[in-house]
């Protein structure tokens, strides 16, 4: 019963599971601003950095969506929000003021790669540099694509003698004796 | 079409160890970043010298020659390893060597170059690091070379190593003053 639809939809039904998991991937790798935000405001607060700020609830909100999304060059796998490292500190102070003298987010990351390269956006710009990091994972799916196409197309061609019989299963013989107790 | 089932696996395989080979022997340290400020104009400062600290010294004051920036700074472990080094290759006078204390105190600051001996013309105190952000300063120690124009021809992250100090400082500093 080697049907080469029923493969077909197998193939489909896998690719469709899979496609979710590789769509999750892309966004996972950069911390989203409002949930780096949400979760300082319920940790920082208690701060000694961030109380004596809190005066100005909506500024700090603003200044930890930026640091949010900018890398802290000390401890690297932390954003300057979240980090302790003494140049967090004082890059987050900096950011307040910057944002008290009303420079907008732009100009503040302009300031940040100014002095520490792409390298501190967690969303790199597409640039020459980082086109294989922003066009990789688009050209690996559409090479896997054109693989399963080329996979798909070859097995349907084939007669069904050419695959081999499947085999039957326990269960299938059982439920001939006697039904399956669904509980 | 056979042959093409084993060549294409081990053209991707061999990217890949080309890329993890990169990583793994290039003398790649995630640490080192590439700095932007590499052959940009060095940051306007103007800091108080930090054995006088009513004497102020500017970015201006400092056009026409080729100087080295270290940033240092008295709790810094790593610069104690790199000292001595820069002592020696002060002896040399190979060029006006500055300090730039980064987010320390005059008093344990200057009881440290006593104690190891003073490498720089001067050391500019940098008290809160503001300078030291403007230098895009994430690490201590820190150096920079800067030229007659004031432009970062050279940036160190990390410890001077007498490698660095002969193979990468003087050879520009030849090219710089020649």
């Amino acid at each position: 019963m080697a049907d080469p639809r029923r493969l077909l939809a197998t193939l489909l039904l896998a690719l469709g599971a899979a496609l979710p998991a590789l769509a999750a991937d892309a966004p996972a790798s950069a911390p989203s601003a409002a949930a780096a935000a949400a979760s300082e405001a319920t940790v920082k607060f208690e701060a000694p950095a961030a109380r004596l700020t809190a005066a100005d609830p909506a500024l700090e909100a603003r200044m930890l969506a930026i640091t949010g999304e900018l890398r802290c060059l000390v401890c690297q796998n932390q954003t300057i929000a979240d980090s302790h490292a003494d140049l967090a500190v004082d890059l987050r102070q900096e950011v307040r003021e910057m944002l008290q003298r009303g420079q907008t987010p732009e100009q503040i990351r302009r300031y940040m790669t100014d002095r520490y390269g792409d390298f501190i956006l967690y969303r790199p710009p597409l640039k020459a540099s980082t086109a294989v990091l922003w066009l990789a994972p688009a050209a690996l799916l559409l090479i896997a694509l054109a693989a399963l196409a080329v996979v798909i197309r070859r097995r349907a061609r084939l007669s069904d003698d050419q695959f081999e019989p499947e085999p039957l299963l326990d269960d299938e013989s059982i439920a001939v004796d006697r039904p399956v107790n669904l509980v | 079409m056979k042959v093409l089932k084993f060549l294409i696996p081990l053209a991707i395989f061999l990217v890949m160890v080309g890329f993890f080979a990169k990583g793994l022997y290039n003398n790649h340290d995630p640490h080192e970043v590439p700095s932007p400020l590499i052959d940009k104009p060095a940051p306007e400062f103007a800091l108080t010298r930090l054995d006088q600290p009513e004497q102020t010294i500017r970015r201006a004051d400092m056009l026409g020659k080729v100087w080295m920036l270290n940033v240092w700074a008295s709790w810094c472990e790593s610069c104690r390893d790199e000292h001595p080094y820069l002592v020696e290759f002060a002896k040399l006078k190979a060029l006006p060597i500055y300090g730039l204390d980064y987010k320390d105190q005059r008093e344990p600051a200057q009881a440290w170059l006593a104690e190891r001996g003073n490498p720089y013309d001067a050391s500019l105190f940098d008290a809160n690091g503001r300078v030291g952000i403007d230098f895009g300063v994430y690490g201590v120690p820190e150096t920079f070379v800067i030229d007659k124009q004031g432009v970062i021809r050279f940036k160190q992250i990390g410890a001077l190593t007498p490698e660095v100090l002969n193979g990468k400082v003087l050879p520009l500093l030849r090219k710089l003053n020649g």
